[in-house]
């Protein structure tokens, strides 16, 4: 039995130890919000904060979580910067199929929580783990602007 | 109750008499807002043909629309084409996903199914119609309730009002009256374009909220009581079969529930994707791999350079091409190789089945419903009208949902388990087990006259029919795949002579299918490649040739002259730095497309900017045109730079994005896209950004470089 702590709710799950978040969050826990890729790291859309960092929840095992706090695209009610960074995706319509707008937001809002004015080069380097297929790029990296312009 | 079954027999007359369906309704229902984030279904009974408008027993307004939505923005699209002549807002609809039923099958395609660029052009009309139809109708009832002439009331945001009086009802209220009323047997006067509200005016994507926010459900999200999952290795090399499986150690995997084979695939069933994933990993597979365990790609490519030589069916032919360039001035030759191309949406591919002694459900992103249903019927031995489908948000969809054999797959396995069953492909099987856009080779010889007009095209493709396989009645009675001759006989120019040749080669070892854009990616890359190796014959700048080849082109003209304006066209460049264009006329809509491309002398390629110039007729949502036009190009260039499809000993070697790549942020250019205002009819746009890709870039990389890229990709071994 493991103990984890999941958009402000403790969870007991009794699941194998290598077993990745990914699937915890998705088949135990009934949080289908982060997608699965890829599986190996390549794709970002399974993208969840641990401890406010963005991580690739399809390769972290579940038992390296421990007593940190995971977030998910379910879990962003209270947080103002989620809200800026939704608003701002939805004012100039990012998506397109939006398999990957869970992990690309997730990993948005934790590059903003980080560097609220980032540089274009560093919206680069922190967006370009997240693959988007529809090829959403330009719109992402304009909402990412109009959040740290508007804040 | 008896309300409900008066309703549903008077839906079933209406659907008799090819009318629409204007449903079940109480009273004392009012109109309110209701949320477009979901996808709801129809719980009322079984739909009517035609039918895309419900008022329901609430006064909700519910839109039923024909296409799946894959990231195309057509649930607003079409959601726009109905309120707009229903005369109610974007707020005041929910949409529903079309069942599987001949009601909603697009003409073109042959069956239910979107694709092929083609829902625009389809329901441009038709869903206007349906729209204003049941908007006459409310009138009418409306009219009929107070005794006044139809003439004296209007409609607007759900409610009908009588002007001379004021009063007013509202949908909700009328729907029971409007459904009594005979549907109009002759057309209905649609609305003039001046006085759109919706359509051409950007209008914010339904789909959004719940893409946001992570509700929305995907294929691969469906939950269902009871539920498994199961993740799938099917024999490795197509054609092959399964010999025996030694699953003992599987069974031991905790969470492993079942391990369930087929003829040429096995299943793993866990309580959870990982245990299906680890019981999977733990099975000894013994595959009998068949007589394709030896092909490989260079098996693919002399295929298809042999068949360069000997015989092949004419295809298209105009003037006297042959002769044309024998008596040229100047000969211009070029062969073409493109590869293999996998789809690689972000959500692989999965399918969610329940088998019941009386009936199945699936619930499956799929772009063609029908096929969907038809498949897990024959399956399950089921009637069709036993089989549920229920269509959801596709996570990319790319021609890859065209198909549906993954459908049968699915219920082939879940019929064997009494739970609901939802099956998920690992990556590495999404990859693998594909059905690929084929590999080509063309050949092209041009004759130029001494002043450098081109006076003959003679071409020659090589590759499969994929239309043969996906339908085989609309293959031409002389053999040639008709898909073949977009962007190759309907060209953005006036050539006074044209021959076209076409020797069929199916790939072995892969199924290969649609893709974004089949004939008119592969046919644009080839011939706008072409035109470049003219005019440099010529000596004549790329812009300028083409604007000489548009001269009685206006449509085509006028793009190509304002994407050569916004770029720049003609301001010097940086040392490594080259501009290439591409110009098409695709899927009824005309692109203009010139990138900007940045070569180190380390070879890496840097794709700075792309500037395109779109005439596709009357545009629906503004924005969505862009945002398509964006996400094409970027598809399209992951393409064009990286990738390729690669068989040994029979296998696919591409196993997951590490050595399938797709282009990242980081490497993705600035696009512009600007629109020209048009009143023509709509044309298709989905595929064009991508149609537009390795062509542009291709000839941006020559001038920077100075030499021809002929093969595809352009950063692969090959070029
Ligand atoms: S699914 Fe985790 S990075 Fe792709
Ligand atoms: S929106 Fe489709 S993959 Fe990003």
């Amino acid at each position: 039995m493991l103990t984890l702590q999941v958009n402000g709710t403790a969870h007991q799950v009794d699941v194998p130890d290598d077993m990745p978040l990914l699937w915890v969050l998705r088949d135990v826990l009934g949080l289908p919000g982060t997608k699965f890729g890829c599986g190996i790291g390549q794709c970002g859309a399974c993208t969840v904060h641990v401890d406010g960092k963005a991580v690739r929840a399809c390769s972290l095992p579940v038992s390296l979580v421990g007593r940190r706090p995971v977030t998910t695209i379910e879990g962003l009610a209270e947080d103002e910067v989620a809200a800026e960074v939704t608003k701002a995706w939805l004012e100039i319509d990012v998506v397109q199929c939006g398999y990957c707008q869970p992990g690309q937001i997730m990993a948005a809002i934790a590059l903003l929580k980080g560097n609220l004015h980032p540089s274009d080069d560093e919206i680069d380097q922190a967006m370009s783990g997240n693959i988007c297929r529809c090829g959403t790029y330009r719109r992402i990296r304009a909402a990412i602007r109009n959040v740290a312009g508007a804040v | 109750m008896a309300m409900t079954t008066i309703a549903v027999s008077r839906r079933q007359a209406l659907a008799g008499a090819g009318g629409l369906l204007m449903a079940v309704v109480l009273p004392r229902a009012r109109s309110r807002a209701a949320t477009v984030t979901r996808i709801v279904e129809d719980q009322t009974g079984p739909f009517a043909p035609n039918a895309f408008v419900r008022i329901a027993p609430d006064g909700s307004i519910t839109l039923i629309l024909p296409n799946v939505e894959m990231g195309q923005g057509i649930y607003t699209g079409e959601a726009m084409l109905i309120a707009e002549e229903l005369d109610v807002g974007l707020d005041q609809i929910q949409i529903e996903a079309a069942p599987a039923d001949e009601a909603y099958v697009t003409k073109a395609l042959g069956t239910e199914a979107t694709g092929g660029s083609t829902s625009t052009i389809a329901t441009w009309k038709s869903l206007r119609e349906a729209g204003a139809v049941a908007r006459t109708l409310l009138i009418r009832a409306a009219a009929d309730r107070w005794v006044v002439d139809p003439a004296s009331c209007q409609s607007e945001a759900g409610v009908v009002r009588h002007v001379p009086t004021g009063r007013t009802l509202t949908y909700g209220e009328l729907a029971v009256e409007a459904a009594a009323l005979p549907v109009p047997s002759g057309p209905v006067a649609l609305r003039d374009p001046s006085t759109f509200r919706l359509i051409g005016h950007a209008q914010h994507r339904l789909d959004g909220p719940a893409k946001v926010n992570g509700t929305a459900t995907f294929g691969i999200d469906i939950q269902q009581p009871d539920m498994k999952i199961g993740t799938v290795a099917a024999c490795p090399v197509m054609g092959g079969v399964l010999l025996h499986v030694d699953d003992r150690a599987a069974r031991q995997v905790p969470g492993v529930r079942d391990v369930l084979t087929i003829g040429n695939a096995v299943c793993v069933v866990g309580d959870h994707y990982w245990a299906a994933r680890k019981g999977l990993e733990a099975l000894a597979i013994t595959w009998d791999e068949g007589v394709n365990a030896t092909v490989s790609t260079e098996t693919v490519y002399r295929q298809l350079h042999e068949a360069l030589q000997g015989p092949a069916i004419v295809a298209n032919t105009k003037g006297d091409a042959k002769t044309a360039i024998k008596g040229a001035a100047a000969r211009v030759e070029a062969v073409y190789q493109q590869p293999l191309l996998a789809h690689a949406p972000m959500e692989p591919i999965n399918c969610t089945v329940h088998v019941t002694p009386e009936r199945c459900d699936v619930w499956v992103g799929t772009q063609v419903p029908m096929r969907a249903r038809d498949a897990a019927a024959e399956v399950t031995g089921l009637p069709k009208e036993k089989v549920f489908l229920h269509n959801q948000y596709i996570g990319g969809g790319f021609g890859r949902r065209l198909e549906h054999e993954y459908v049968t797959q699915a219920v082939q396995f879940a019929r064997q388990v009494p739970y609901p069953l939802k099956v998920i492909w690992s990556r590495e099987e999404d990859l693998t087990m594909d059905r690929y856009r084929p590999a080509y080779v063309d050949h092209l010889v041009g004759g130029l006259d001494a002043h450098g007009k081109l006076v003959g095209l003679s071409h020659r493709i090589v590759g499969p029919a994929v239309v043969a396989r996906w339908a085989p009645e609309a293959l031409l009675p002389n053999g040639v795949d008709d898909d073949l001759l977009v962007a190759t006989v309907e060209t953005p120019y006036a050539i006074p002579a044209m021959f076209l040749d076409y020797a069929r080669r199916e790939t072995p070892g892969v199924v290969t299918a649609w893709w974004r854009g089949v004939g008119g990616t592969r046919g644009v890359f080839v011939i706008e490649s072409f035109i470049d190796e003219l005019a440099a014959s010529a000596k004549v700048d790329p812009v300028a040739f083409r604007r000489r080849m548009t001269e009685d082109r206006p449509r085509a003209r006028a793009v190509l002259d304002l994407a050569a304006e916004k770029a720049e066209w003609g301001t010097t460049l940086p040392e490594g730095v080259g501009r290439g264009v591409a110009l098409q006329y695709v899927f009824g809509s005309y692109l203009a497309t010139v990138m900007e491309v940045e070569m180190s002398t380390m070879g890496t390629v840097r794709v700075r900017r792309a500037v395109v110039a779109v005439d596709c007729g009357r545009v629906v949502n503004p924005d969505q045109v862009v945002s398509q036009i964006e996400g094409g190009l970027i598809f399209g260039l992951s393409a064009a730079l990286f990738n390729e499809v690669t068989l040994k000993n029979g296998r696919v070697q591409e196993k997951n994005f590490n050595t399938y790549r797709v282009l990242r942020m980081n490497e993705s250019p600035a696009i512009e896209v600007h629109l020209i205002d048009s009143t023509e009819d709509p044309g298709g746009i989905g595929e064009t950004g991508t149609a537009a890709a390795a062509a542009a870039l291709a000839n941006a990389m020559a001038a920077a470089t100075g030499r021809r890229y002929r093969r595809l990709p352009l950063t692969g071994p090959q070029a």
